[in-house]
This record gives structure tokens, sequence and C-alpha cells, in this order.
């Protein structure tokens, strides 16, 4: 009864003075919106840093033929011919770690289409490919098994190898020939851009890795398997299975060297996570000052408040309210003012974060957890700074400030 | 008539630096219920000290005061609020109302001290600012109202809780006489209709003559203490 009477003092006081009330506000207002609109971008970036690391495919790993040492010999290119496509497979049929494996073969070629040519990097893959780049197919379909047992004369290309050759027509059934074999365009893939090195992943054609090794490049290793974990977090389960069986495949004895290579991107991962964590905490902290100073704001109006109000707290002493009561008005003044503050915060933080994403394209992303964050904060950003200036009016001696002009 | 205030040896002395200041020595009074008593003296002569510690505002340096049987003079601070709260009522010279804020607000002031119901505190103060006849001006801000309106709208606040007692410090100090008189009108009438009991300070003498007993501080002590024969009484109100 009396907290609520006390509350609707509070609320009356704020009332009679709306302008000095929002201008206060404003300190928590800005602060809270910054630290909401900031941590919005940083959160962002970091989302879009994982998913375009996940699209580079963290747990993605590469397995390469390695240069063995023997005796202090580099046996170089030798070693080159160790990887066979059946490794692949074995790692799919063996290892549960694994979800898919993909021999990989590449060379740049010139392709024709009619009159028009246009030089790009052939790859040899297997269909399993298709899920472990999570390239999806456009128009037509990706390479299937039936296409890798006969060798299939079969290709799907890029986006910009179809605009180059084919411009706006449909490419699908079109005929493109490679080192003179013709080739049926089945698909047609999705864009995907660039890489982070500039790299042009559209500017591809892909075909059997069967029909690349036989009919392209005469060989008959792969120049390397690519291999899809189940999950990021299997990597270094799977990289370590990996290493065994390749070692038991390919008769490895005890305290030799492998003769390939095993590499993952989660240190790039690693590296992009930690630089946009940094960003964050670097954006939250300016944010969280601005909070602060929105703080003392309200400190200091309200010292200045309890300053000039001092008559009107002799006159609540005199018509008998106590210390105590005086004290709660203030702090409750203080707190529904950074707490009406930390609201109006709120909505201005997502609003800008909302208006940034539409407009300027930012990946904003606005957390749950830091908007309640926020607003317990500004909460107690209000009892914290409204507690000195509630305890000096509290303090008043009654004659004193009735006296008081 | 049972006794409202008494006060016993009562001694108030304030320390300037090395300096001690008595303000009150040895002040014995006993005021009855119903009683309209006005304390006069020059400044300095104790008047506001003695009204100070009357009003549970400020503690004697040593004696005894007695409200209605209970001696306060020791309560704690909490104790006085509750006091000043539900058993005086306080009209002050400069009026003391809250700006900005109704006279139904300001007179609802004390009952919020002490859990009125919202509909109940309404109610109460229509009643009281009926009674001192600003019944028509209940939403009206003290910047609204005349002198004597807002000195009416703090008797109404006084009244507010049914007080043992009213203390009024000068009430028609800021007041042009006609406006004085009917203010004092106004207090005769609640002290012989209602039976309230009033303490009045002022320091002039035509003011006294409203209240029923005089009462004359002079350096700290009572000097005279009479009851007045001839009641000024205000006809027109």
């Amino acid at each position: 009864m009396r907290w609520l009477m006390t509350f609707r003092i509070a609320l009356r006081a704020l009332a009679r003075n709306k302008l000095r009330a929002f201008l206060t506000m404003l300190g928590i207002i800005i602060g809270v919106g910054a630290v909401i609109a900031m941590v919005a971008i940083g959160e962002g970036a970091k989302a879009t840093i994982r998913s375009q690391i996940s699209a580079l495919g963290t747990n993605v790993l590469v397995i390469l033929p390695g240069s063995n040492v023997q005796g202090g010999v580099r046996a170089g290119s030798g070693n080159r011919y160790t990887l066979l496509d059946s490794d692949a497979r074995a790692m799919t049929r063996e290892l549960r770690s694994i979800a898919y494996a993909s021999p990989v073969l590449r060379r740049q070629e010139q392709v024709i289409a009619g009159n028009l040519n246009w030089g790009t990097l052939a790859q040899g893959v297997a269909p399993e490919f298709e899920q472990i780049r999570d390239w999806q197919i456009e128009s037509g379909r990706f390479l299937h098994e039936g296409d890798m047992d006969s060798a299939a004369k079969v290709t799907v290309i890029g986006q910009t190898v179809a605009r180059q050759l084919f411009g706006n027509d449909d490419p699908i059934d079109s005929v493109i020939r490679i080192r003179n074999i013709p080739f049926r365009v089945v698909g047609l893939l999705v864009g995907k851009g660039q890489t982070g090195h500039g790299q042009d992943q559209d500017d591809t054609v892909m075909v059997p890795y069967t029909t690349m090794q036989k009919r392209l490049m005469r060989i008959t290793y792969v120049q390397s398997i690519v291999v899809r974990a189940i999950s990021a977090e299997k990597v270094p389960e799977a990289q370590e299975q990996i290493t065994l069986l390749l070692r038991q495949r390919h008769r490895i004895a005890e305290g030799r060297e492998d003769d390939f290579t095993v590499r993952n991107l989660s240190d790039i991962a690693e590296a992009a996570q930690s630089t946009a964590r940094v960003m964050a905490v670097l954006l939250g902290s300016v944010a969280g000052i601005s909070l602060l100073v929105g703080g003392i704001g309200i400190m200091n109006i309200m010292l200045v408040s309890v300053t000039e109000r001092t008559r009107e707290i002799g006159i609540r002493m005199a018509v008998g309210a106590r210390g105590r009561d005086i004290m709660l008005q203030f702090l409750v003044e203080a707190v529904v003012m950074a707490a009406t503050g930390g609201g109006i915060g709120i909505l201005l933080g997502i609003g800008s974060s909302e208006v940034l994403k539409l407009w300027a394209n930012w990946p904003t992303l606005v957390s749950p957890s830091i908007v309640a964050i926020a607003f317990l904060f500004s909460g107690a950003v209000g009892v914290f700074f409204g507690f000195y200036p509630a305890k000096k009016a509290s303090t008043l001696d009654p004659i004193d400030a009735l006296r008081y002009e | 008539m049972s006794e409202v205030i008494r006060v016993e040896n009562l001694f108030k002395t304030y320390r300037m630096g090395d300096v001690e200041v008595p303000a009150l020595r040895g002040i014995n009074l006993t005021i009855e219920r119903g009683e309209f008593v006005a304390v006069m003296g020059s400044s300095g002569s104790g008047k506001s000290t003695f009204m100070n510690i009357l009003g549970c505002l400020d503690r004697p340096t040593s004696g005894q005061y007695w409200l209605e049987g209970e001696e306060v003079g020791s309560l704690s601070a909490d104790a006085w609020a509750h006091i000043r709260n539900k058993r005086i009522g306080f009209v002050f010279q400069g009026f003391n109302l809250l700006s900005r804020t109704t006279a139904l607000e300001n007179v609802e002031l004390p009952m919020m001290y002490n859990g009125y119901a919202g509909k109940e505190r309404h109610q109460r103060a229509v009643e009281v600012l009926s009674l001192v006849g600003l019944g028509q001006r209940l939403d009206h801000t003290p910047n609204r109202l005349s002198g004597g309106q807002q000195q009416r709208v703090a008797i109404a606040r006084a009244l507010v809780n049914k007080p043992s007692l009213i203390l009024a410090d000068e009430p028609t100090g800021n007041l042009d006489s006609a406006t004085g008189s009917e203010i004092m009108g106004l207090f005769q009438r609640l002290n012989t209709d209602q039976g309230i009991t009033i303490i009045l300070v002022t320091h002039e003498r035509d003011i006294a003559e409203y209240a029923k007993r005089q009462i004359v501080f002079r350096d700290g002590g009572v000097i005279s203490d009479k009851s007045n024969n001839q009641v000024l009484v205000n006809l027109e109100s």
C-alpha cells in the first residue's frame, strides 16, 4: 500500500516536470539504444562471419597428397599418386564422423560452345560434392552416381561460364566441348559469388571425377579429397580417423611419416570469430560507457532536483512523510526515469538496428538477452545513481527545508 | 476538559561554534482541548523554537513534552513523522503548498502518507475543501488561487487527518488585512464549531485578539499568559 503510494507520488512528481524528466531520460535512452544497436551490429557481424565460414565449410576437411621424405630424400611428385578415389569411398563407408567425401581433380581448361570459348576451372567431382560444398542447383540436376560409373560426358556449369557461353539462353541440354570432347550440360549451379580471396567461385564447370580421370587428364589417382565431417565439433575426431585409415590403406609403417596431409579451416574460423568477438566487445563497451554517462546525468539532475525541491521535501515531512518515504520517492523517481529511458532506448535500439538492416543492408542481430541485460542495467543505474541524492533528500532537516527559499 | 499539550521545564540551547545560545529557558505550559491560543513575542523571543518543539520538528535540550498525555519529546524521528501526520496540522506563513499540484492533491497529500484508499481520500479532501469554502476550486493549482485561497487550501490540508491540534505560524503574515481577518474568522469558526485546538504564532496584536488566550514570550521565557475577555469576532465569515 505504502509502496504503491510512493510509486504514485513519484510518478506525479515526474509528471509535473515532463520536459526535465525527458531530458534526464535522454541520456539513458541514448545509452541503452546505443548498447542495443551496437551489440546488434556486432552480433550480426559475428553471425555473418560464422555463416560465411560454414559456407566455406568449417566442418570441411581437405586431404592432399604430401611429399614424403625417405632417408633425407624428398620423394616429391611421385607421391602425388598416392591418393585414390577408393580412399574417398572407404572414408564414407568406414568412418562415422564423416558425412560425405568426394575426390577432386582440377585443371584449367578452355571450354567451347558454338563460336564462343572461355577459359575456366574444370573440376572432377563426385555427387557428394554438392552436399560438401552446400552448393545448390539452379536448374537441371547435379552429377549422379551413374555418371561416375560410366564416366559420362555430362557437365554442370557455374553462372559465370553460363553467362560467357550462353548469355541469357538456357544452357541445359546444350553441348560444350572440352579438349574436343563434347559434354552435355545437365545442370546450372546457383551463383555463389567470390571467395574471400576474390576468386570467382561461379567460374567453373564440373564433370564426373571418373570422366576427368579417364578422358581429360588420363590419370588414375586423385589430386585431393574433400570431406564433410558430421559437425564442426567432430572435425578433430574426423581428422584423427582419416589419418589412421589412410595410413592403414597406404600401408605406412609405424614411425614413418604420412604420405598425405589433412587440412581444415577451423584455424581461419577461429581467427575470424575472435576478430568478430573483439569487435563486439569494443562496440559493447563504448555503448556501456555511454550508458554510464547517462546514469551520471540522472544523478546530476536528481541532485539538482533535491536541492530545488528542498521546500517540497520540507512540506512532505511536515505533513507526515518519514525519511524513508522521501528516500523511496526520489529513488523511485530515479528508477522510473532510468527504466522508462531504458524501455524507450530498447525500442530505439531495435528500431535503428532494423533501419540499418533494411537501408544500409547491415546484418544486425538483436539478441533478447542483451535487451534484458540493458533493461536491468538501466534500472540498476537508476538505483545506483539515484541512491545518493535520495539519501541526501531523506536526511534533510524539516525545519531548514521548510525555511529554504 | 482534557490536556492536549503539557510542557515542563522545557529548555532549548543552540550551539553556534563555542557559544551556547539559549532559546528557551524553562517553559511550563498546559493547553486544554478546544483552546484557541495566540503565542506572541518579538523575533528572537523563542516562540518559533517553542512551536517547532510542539510540532515535533525539533527536540528540546531538556524537559518534557506530553501530547495528549504521551511523552513525545524523546520519540524517534519516524514516530514524530507519524504524530505530525495524524495529530498535528501545520499552517505556515508562506502557505507551503506544492506548486503545479491541484488544491485537491495538496489536501490529499497528508493522507497519502497513512494509507487511505483512493476513494476515501478523495471524499475526505473534497469534504474539508468545502468546509474552508473552496469546494468549487478543487482542480486549481496554487498559482491560479489568491493568497487567501491558498491559505484556505493549507488549512484544509492541516485539517484533513482530523488532528488534535493545529499549529499556525504567522498564517496572515503574507495576506492583506481584509483577507487576514477572513482567515482568522475561519480559524475561529473551526475552533468554536468543530472544537479544534488551535495554537497561533503571531507578532501582530490585532491578530492575537482573535484568540481566547494570549501567551507572550520574551528572551526564551513566558512573561504573560492571560485569557482574552474581549475576543474579536469576525462577523462576516
